[in-house]
Formats: C-alpha cells, sequence, structure tokens
C-alpha cells in the first residue's frame, strides 16, 4: 500500500495522483431541466464513484448569460468554480487570462489526441494544452418536418432551398404555417447561418463567420443570403415574435406547422411527445445543406484550484467526461451525438446515426464541417452579439439586404 | 443623567445614528460609481484591466445602433409607466379610503402581481399578447371577427405591451403607499373641511392630494427606479424584440458588460444612464427637497 | 322626505359605480393569476396537443408536487423548489429587518433632528435609488471576496441591505415629514430624549409607513434575481434562482404546467405578507389625536 502510493507520487510529478485523495469540484453550468438535468446528474454519479464530492451550481438563462455573470463575479471575488460550462472562443479568452488548469496528463493517460477529431480537440486547447472536456456535438443544421402534414397538402419535403419555397407556396396554400418559427435573437442567427451555409457553401461560411473576410462580407452572396433570409418571412405566422423554440416545435407536433429549422435538442420535444423518428417525424439537413455539418460543441472548462485535493477530483471529473459510458447517457438524453468517434452507437435513434455519419464523413474529408456562428462556435462573443443586431433587427424591419449586408461587415469591424 | 449630558448626547446620536448609512453611502454607492467611471476609460473585455483608452468606449458606445434606441425606450417607457402607475395608484387608493367593505381582499388583489416573479409570469403575459395565442385569438373566437391586438409582435408598437405589464405589476404597490399616505393625514382637518361646507371632491383636491407631495415624491422615486432597472420584465416579456424594438439600457448595459466581454463599453453604458437620469431627475428632487414641506 | 329618499338613492348608485369600478379593475389583475392557475393544474400532454390557455379537461396537482419537492433541478440532491425557498426565507428576514430599522432612525434622524449637511446627504443618498445594478456586480463581488463573504447568505444580506436602505429611508423621511412638528416639538421641552420620542411617539404613528416599507423590501429582496444569482453559490441560492433554474432551460423541454406551479409556490411568502401587513393599514393619526 505504502509503495504503491510512493510510486504514484513519484510517477504523477507535483501531484498526488491515482491514490484517491477526496476533493470537491463545484461545477457551474446551465443544464438545470429535463433531458439536461437527467444527462448531469449522471456525471455527478461518475464522480461521487470516483469518491469525491460534487457541489452543484447550476444557473440556468438563455444561451448561458447569467451563468457568465455568475463565473465573471467569482472570478473576480477569487473564487472561481473547479469547472465551469464555456464554450467556443469563450475557452481561448479564459486561458489567456491565465485562469485555466492544463489537463494534458488525462488526456495524454486516455488517448484524447486520437478519440477526438481535431476540430472537436481545437476549441478544447488552449496554446497546444488541454483545458477543457467536450461533453457533445450538437448538429445545427437541422430540419424538423411533420410527413404527414406535408402529405396532406402533396407536396414533398424539400433538400433544396429552391424547394423549399415552392413547397412552402403550396402548404400555404393548403392552409398550414409552412414554417414554425421562434422571433427570437439567437433563433433568427440559427436559420440565418443555414441559409447561409445553403447559398454560399462551407468555405464561404469560413470566409464570413469565422476569417471576417471583408471581400466575402461585402459579397453579393452575402446579399443574396440576406435576400433567401427575408422568404423565410413570408412563411412564418403573425405569433412568431418572442415565441419560444419548444413552442414552434409544438406546433409541428401538433400539425399546425410542417416544419422548423433548430439543432437537434428539437429532438426531446417530439421524444416527449412519444413520436417516432422517421414515421411521426423526420428529421433531415436544412435544404441545401445536406452532407455539411454545422457544429456545436458544449464543454467543461477546468480552473486553477487552491488545493490539491481539488485539483485531483476536477482532472478525475475531466476523464469521466470523455469516458464512453458517460459520452453515451448523457448524449441519449440530450438529442447530440458523442464527442468521441469511436463509440458504439447502437443505442442511437436514426437522427443520431445520420449526424454521427455525417460529422464523421465531413471530419475525415475536411469539407463542410463548420462551426456554429449562432451557438457562439465560430467567433468571439463580442462579434457574435453584433452579428445578432444586425441578423435580428433585418429580419424585424423592412431593411434591404444590401444595407444589411454593409451594416453587419460595419458592425463586425467595430466589434473586432 | 444631568441636563448639559442629555443635550450632548442629542447633539451627538443622530448623527451616530446615521453614521452607518453614510458609511454605506460612500462606499457602496459613491466608490462603486467612481470604480464604474474608472473602467469606462478602459480597454476592459471579460475582466476588469486597467489599460486606459481616454473616450475610445463612449465613442464606440454611441457609434452602436442599439444605444440611442435603447434610450429612447427607456424614456417613452419611463415617462408612461410612471404617469399611468400614478394615476392609476391614487385612484385606487382613494376609492378604496372610502370605507370599503371588502378593503383587505381587493388591497391584496391589486398588490398581488408585485409578488410574482416575472420570470414566469412573462410567459403568460406573452401568451395573453401574442395574437395566435392570447386576448385577440379569444375575441375572435367569441365572435368578433376582425378584432386585432398585436402590439408584441409589432416592432412599433411592442414598447407599449411592457408598459401594460409593467404598470400591472408595480400600481398596486403605488395604491399602497398613497393609501399609507391618505391615511396618515389628520383626520381632524378633513372633518373641519366639511363642516366648512366643502364636497368630498374638493376636499381631495384642494387639501389632501397638495398635502401628500411628499407622498408623490417617494412614489416616483420608487417607479422611476423600476423603469431604470426593468429588465426580467423585458427578457421574460419581448427579450427586447421583435428585432431590437424594445431594448433597453439595461439590458444593453447586462449584454455587453456579461455576455459579450465589452466590460468597458458596459461601464460607459452605465455612466451616461446615470447621468442622464441625474439630468432629468436633479432639477425635481431639487425643487422637491428645497420647498419646506407641505402639509 | 322626498329629498332624502332622492339623497339616499344617488348615494346607493354612487356606492354601486364604486364597486362596480373597484371590481373591473381587480378582475384585470387577476387575470394572469387565473391562468397561472388553471395552467397548473394541467398535464403536459394537455398542454402540447391543446392550446396554451385553455380551461383545464383534466385537474391534477401532480405540477404542484413536482415543483415543490419532486423536480430534478440540474445534479442537486435535493429535488424541487424548496431548498431555494429555504434559503430565500433566511435571507429576507434579516434582510427587511435590519433595512427597515436603518430606514425608520435615519428618517426620524432626517426629519426631526436635522443637522447641518443632513439634507444634502438626505440628497446624496437618494443617488443609490437609481443606481443601475448590473454596474456595480463587479466591485461588489470583489468587496464580499475581500469580507470572505463570497456565495454566503451574509453576503447577499448584507447586499440588499446596502441596497435598499436609500429607499427604507426615502419611506420613511418623507412620511415623517408629514406628521406635525408641533408634536416633536412639544416633547423636547418636557425634556424627552431622542429614544424616548422616537419610541413613545413617532414609533406608535409609524404603522402605515412601516407596513408600506416592509412590503417593498420584502418583494424586493425575495423577488430580487441579479443580485441572488451573482452573489449566491449552490448552497445559498434563493427562490427566484430555483425558479430560474427550473423554467429556463435552453434545450431541455419545458413543462409550463410545473413552472407555473412552482411560480405560485415561490409569490406566497410575499402574498401572505400582504394580507397580514394588511391589518396595519389604518389610520396613524385620528381626529383628536394631536392637539394643534
Amino acid at each position: 500500500m505504502f509503495k504503491k502510493t510512493l510510486m504514484a507520487i513519484a510517477m504523477s510529478g507535483t501531484m498526488v495522483a491515482t491514490s484517491v485523495q477526496a476533493g470537491e469540484v463545484e461545477v457551474l453550468h446551465w443544464w438545470t431541466s429535463g433531458g439536461e438535468a437527467r444527462s448531469i446528474a449522471v456525471l455527478k454519479q461518475m464522480v461521487e464513484d470516483a469518491g469525491h464530492t460534487w457541489k452543484d451550481f447550476a444557473v440556468a438563462g438563455g444561451g448561458g448569460e447569467n451563468a457568465y455573470t455568475v463565473l465573471r463575479s467569482r472570478a473576480v471575488s477569487g473564487n472561481p468554480p473547479a469547472s465551469a460550462q464555456i464554450k467556443g472562443l469563450e475557452i481561448q479568452e479564459w486561458g489567456d487570462l491565465g485562469f485555466l488548469a492544463s489537463l494534458g496528463q488525462v488526456a495524454e493517460r486516455n488517448n484524447w489526441d486520437d478519440v477526438l477529431p481535431a476540430v472537436v480537440s481545437d476549441v478544447m486547447k488552449h496554446r497546444g494544452e488541454y483545458v477543457a472536456a467536450p461533453v457533445n456535438v450538437h448538429r445545427v443544421n437541422w430540419m424538423w418536418a411533420n410527413p404527414a402534414v406535408f402529405e396532406n397538402a402533396g407536396v414533398s419535403i424539400p433538400t433544396t432551398l429552391e424547394e423549399l419555397w415552392t413547397a412552402a407556396d403550396q402548404l400555404q396554400a393548403a392552409g398550414v404555417t409552412p414554417i414554425a418559427h421562434g422571433g427570437q435573437p439567437w433563433q433568427d442567427a440559427t436559420t440565418f447561418e443555414s441559409i447561409v451555409l445553403a447559398v454560399g457553401g462551407a468555405d464561404f461560411f469560413n470566409d464570413v463567420f469565422v476569417e471576417h473576410n471583408a471581400s466575402a462580407l461585402e459579397s453579393d452572396t452575402m446579399i443574396q443570403a440576406f435576400r433567401e433570409f427575408r422568404k423565410v418571412k413570408d412563411y412564418i405566422d403573425r405569433g412568431a415574435p418572442g415565441r419560444d423554440w419548444n413552442v414552434a416545435t409544438s406546433m409541428v407536433i401538433r400539425g399546425e406547422a410542417a416544419m422548423q429549422f433548430m439543432g437537434d435538442w428539437a429532438k426531446g420535444e417530439f421524444t416527449a411527445a412519444n413520436m417516432q423518428p422517421g414515421s411521426d417525424y423526420v428529421c433531415m439537413a436544412f435544404p441545401g445543406t445536406e452532407g455539411e455539418f454545422t457544429f456545436n460543441i458544449d464543454s467543461l472548462a477546468m480552473f486553477k484550484q487552491r488545493t490539491a485535493a481539488n485539483s485531483e477530483a476536477q482532472l478525475k471529473m475531466a476523464e469521466l467526461v470523455l469516458s464512453p459510458e458517460f459520452q453515451e447517457t448523457f448524449n441519449l438524453n440530450k438529442g447530440s451525438i458523442p464527442a468521441r468517434t469511436d463509440m458504439d452507437m447502437s443505442k442511437f435513434d436514426s437522427c443520431a446515426l445520420a449526424s454521427m455519419d455525417t460529422f464523421i464523413a465531413t471530419a475525415e474529408s475536411g469539407q463542410g464541417l463548420v462551426p456554429s456562428m449562432a451557438h457562439g462556435m465560430s467567433t468571439t462573443s463580442t462579434v457574435q452579439g453584433a452579428i445578432y443586431d444586425t441578423v435580428t433587427e433585418f429580419f424585424n424591419s423592412n431593411m434591404s439586404a444590401e444595407d444589411a449586408t454593409t451594416r453587419l461587415a460595419r458592425a463586425i469591424r467595430a466589434a473586432q | 443623567m444631568s441636563v448639559t449630558n442629555r443635550k450632548g448626547l442629542d447633539y451627538w446620536l443622530p448623527k451616530l445614528v446615521l453614521s452607518p448609512t453614510i458609511a454605506i453611502t460612500v462606499i457602496f454607492i459613491y466608490g462603486f460609481v467612481i470604480w464604474t467611471a474608472v473602467l469606462s476609460f478602459t480597454r476592459s473585455r471579460i475582466l476588469p484591466q486597467y489599460e486606459f483608452v481616454g473616450f475610445e468606449q463612449y465613442v464606440r458606445l454611441f457609434a452602436n445602433d442599439r444605444w440611442l434606441g435603447a434610450m429612447s425606450n427607456l424614456l417613452i417607457f419611463g415617462v408612461l409607466f410612471i404617469a399611468i402607475c400614478l394615476i392609476v395608484g391614487l385612484v385606487l387608493a382613494i376609492l378604496l379610503d372610502q370605507n370599503i367593505r371588502a378593503e383587505g381582499a381587493l388591497r391584496t388583489i391589486y398588490l398581488y402581481p408585485m409578488a410574482l416573479s416575472f420570470i414566469v409570469t412573462g410567459t403568460v403575459w406573452k401568451w395573453l399578447l401574442n395574437p395566435t395565442v392570447g386576448i385577440e385569438r379569444f375575441m375572435i373566437s367569441l365572435g368578433w371577427e376582425s378584432f386585432v391586438f398585436d402590439w408584441i409582435v409589432n416592432p412599433q408598437m411592442a414598447i407599449y405591451t411592457i408598459v401594460i405589464a409593467g404598470v400591472w405589476q408595480a400600481s398596486g404597490f403605488v395604491m399602497a403607499i398613497f393609501l399609507a399616505g391618505l391615511r396618515g393625514i389628520d383626520t381632524s382637518i378633513i372633518k373641519a373641511a366639511q363642516l366648512d361646507g366643502a364636497s368630498l371632491f374638493s376636499v381631495y383636491t384642494r387639501i389632501i392630494i397638495p398635502s401628500m407631495r411628499p407622498v408623490f415624491f417617494s412614489a416616483f422615486i420608487m417607479l422611476a427606479h423600476i423603469a431604470i432597472k426593468s429588465f426580467d420584465l423585458i427578457i421574460a416579456l419581448t427579450g427586447g424584440g421583435p428585432g431590437n424594438s424594445t431594448d433597453v439600457p439595461a439590458i444593453f448595459m447586462y449584454q455587453f458588460s456579461f455576455q459579450r466581454g465589452q466590460l468597458g463599453m458596459g461601464a460607459a453604458s452605465a455612466i451616461v444612464m446615470l447621468m442622464t437620469v441625474l439630468a432629468i431627475l436633479v432639477p425635481y428632487l431639487y425643487s422637491e427637497l428645497r420647498t419646506p414641506k407641505n402639509g | 322626505m322626498a329629498k332624502m329618499s332622492e339623497r339616499r338613492y344617488s348615494e346607493i348608485t354612487g356606492r354601486a359605480v364604486l364597486y362596480g369600478i373597484l371590481i373591473i379593475v381587480a378582475a384585470y389583475y387577476l387575470v394572469p393569476l387565473l391562468i397561472m392557475i388553471m395552467t397548473s393544474f394541467r398535464s403536459m400532454d394537455e398542454i402540447r396537443m391543446g392550446q396554451l390557455i385553455e380551461l383545464p379537461r383534466s385537474f391534477t396537482l401532480d405540477a404542484w408536487h413536482q415543483a415543490w419537492n419532486q423536480v430534478q433541478i440540474g445534479a442537486r440532491d435535493e429535488l424541487g423548489l424548496r431548498p431555494y425557498f429555504i434559503n430565500s426565507i433566511k435571507m429576507v428576514i434579516p434582510a427587511v429587518a435590519i433595512s427597515t430599522i436603518l430606514g425608520a432612525l435615519n428618517g426620524y434622524v432626517l426629519s426631526f433632528w436635522k443637522f447641518r449637511g443632513s439634507e444634502l446627504f438626505f440628497a446624496a443618498l437618494l443617488l443609490g435609488c437609481f443606481l443601475p445594478f448590473q454596474a456595480i456586480l463587479l466591485p461588489q463581488s470583489q468587496l464580499l471576496g475581500w469580507l470572505g463573504l463570497t456565495g454566503s447568505i451574509s453576503g447577499l444580506v448584507l447586499t440588499h441591505v446596502v441596497y435598499g436602505v436609500s429607499f427604507t429611508t426615502l419611506f420613511f423621511r418623507n412620511y415623517y415629514v408629514n406628521l406635525p412638528g408641533e408634536l416633536i416639538k412639544a416633547a423636547k421641552l418636557d425634556g424627552a430624549g431622542f429614544w424616548m420620542i422616537f419610541f413613545r411617539i413617532i414609533l406608535p404613528l409609524s404603522s402605515p409607513i412601516l407596513v408600506v416599507t416592509v412590503i417593498w423590501q420584502f418583494t424586493q429582496i425575495w423577488n430580487d434575481f441579479l443580485f441572488g444569482v451573482v452573489f449566491s453559490d449552490p448552497s445559498s441560492q434563493p427562490v427566484t434562482v430555483g425558479l430560474n433554474n427550473m423554467v429556463n432551460s435552453t434545450t431541455g423541454e419545458t413543462r409550463y404546467n410545473v413552472d407555473m406551479a412552482g411560480a405560485i409556490i415561490a409569490a406566497l411568502p410575499t402574498i401572505l405578507v400582504y394580507v397580514l401587513a394588511g391589518k396595519y393599514f389604518v389610520r396613524g393619526l385620528t381626529a383628536g389625536s394631536v392637539k394643534g
């Protein structure tokens, strides 16, 4: 026993690893209800089984707005939590400020570089070191359709933008709302980015939302994208502004509307209504983005801790986050797919399988895999906010597509 | 205790009693305002940092399309909200002060909206105001086919729906303040006036309402406070939309400071807002505090 | 005789109109609450497949049980709103008591024991009423960190007292200013001291404003979300944060029935305060109690 401990100390250098020293992990997250809460409870159980304590710091609100405020407050007061649900470029900003702890050892021991595709691991690393652990990959460019509604109207489910508008016209003539939409900035942005992907393709998407390339931002393609986005407005109902996304999903479930453009979390609502994928509802790529994948990765970043015991608990948690067991349970509950690509997917449904296939194919070919702007993966929150403001202002006013393009370019420049 | 000793005590005691509040004011109010002002001249992004950039954050603030819209929305909302609440509150208080049988029950009904957190109540208001779910649909189902009430989805009118919900929430408390004020008035004055043959109406307009000036003042400040900080209300009802049509400075400040990593600009917006509010209110405060007391 | 009955008649119509108005206004105030109660009795299947606003076709109290102690909020051990509710109670009682007492004393000093600069101080204090609270979150976090109060209920109490005292002082001062000054002058001439005047004369006259202040402070502190979310930690989060966590999930499913039940549960203590405090909404000064 003594020898074992000694060896462990020797092996792990400065840290007192492997021999369990009970620590506490305080986890700041906004997975507070329903399937999300069930998912995070699994991780908690695993951490506790490993002999550590879990302090659950849940703060809901929008896309984590309130949790971000709490995180800043805690950082200023000198007591950041062990781990926080932050994602995308936000991870880099906290890393730059020197708050994040390295997960290098855990990552190496568990071959993270091999099991995670490069697009995922790039987001998790700060200056080449892992500082965060991914919990899932959401696909954002989904379309959720009610096949019965399409059938009744004698319309087939669209796969290109052109078909979408024709189908929408026919559906409208048949007396249903073609598109269920919730008019909130993030939902406007979610639809807009799918249209940009459909109109301009993946490279153009990257030029605009990742590189903020001036020529792409002010190109005719961008104007075209805004024009197509404006068309959506003709096919939504009057009650759309301010509507929550799940209320829009209910419209599709009840057959009042034909389709909704939303990420794969919408599946939870269909499941809760006892509907089966493939027969009762259909998941398809957003028209014109078949074979392309807009990703949104949730992750837990690790903050430097004051005590060795807490650091150890934190590392253990990072390891557990990437365990196949957790990845499977969490993502079955949440509608997303695991971040590891080497998993047994037999328990997942057809939508998740389709998602995984496209994810692996695009990750390997390097073609068509793009970070979601609407969900904070492609750019800083500052630039993302500027895009939100312009997109939602355009959608809710009579601004011309040309003006919108100019304003977007200007807003992005000002925010950089 | 000798007389002189007591005099000394009565001289120091009031100051001693006030001293904790003086400390609070200096640190938590003025100290923090100064800190925010300092921050507004720095490049601070996600956390405070002290690299000074002059007025750059203010320049960016006024170049932002949303800021002026947010300020003018606050003005529209603030004026309507305060005026309507004061009127409704005063009228309800006077009516309730007429020896109403069920005063306790009615008072609680008028007050209860204040008790409900807008985190959920906002959802209900959103339903009520939404044309496809709420009042409009209800009226149409009653047979009034042409009834239209779609302010909440109309960018030009949405701000007024915030006023409706805001008045619903806060006017009951204004009623309570006025009711307390009415009950603090010396009834012998009223009795005397009535004996002199004054009508009930003129007793109110000539004697009671003028003597309630300090109460108006309290109610006004409280309403101004609610209007300035109104945040939950708007987030829950419209989230600032449609578009940015119901954006207000409190939302702007919170978003830029804490979600969008522009703490410096958020601080600049706080300072501009505070200065604007003071520019409007200080003359009123001055006239109110300067005049010798009424009543 | 005819004139008498005519007068009586008009008095009765007057009363009827009065009650009519009060009841119509009451209906406007009650509609949202009725919708909340109705929704809380419906099942989620019924809501999803029917309309959002509709009379319940079935009746179940399930949502209320869920909200109180069954629903899983985040990954906490304790379920439902109950633990948050208890935190709120621990926070609201000291915070309301301290800020109200401070306000009453301040108002008393500022009305009857003025000294050079006291008016100016009162004006300066009022800035606290217009402070956008979003702007003071970070310095307050830093300060609480220094005091070792990060994430504690004491820290929340301190914050609420500090930002409530402007209001409580304002309320009391503006009420006391209206009390006849002769009252205090006479007492001073009789040799009554600072505390004696406060406890014997002023406090007994204060019940209406005391009620208003307690209602205001209780409501503000109980319903506060911003301070509650920023200055708390998992062991001290108040009920508004719990409610928000229950209601505001981004990608989880939304259960309106549980949300509505939760909102009503969270509002019950405040409503109770309104009912209880209402009893003291009586006249402070009655005819004859003051000799001019």
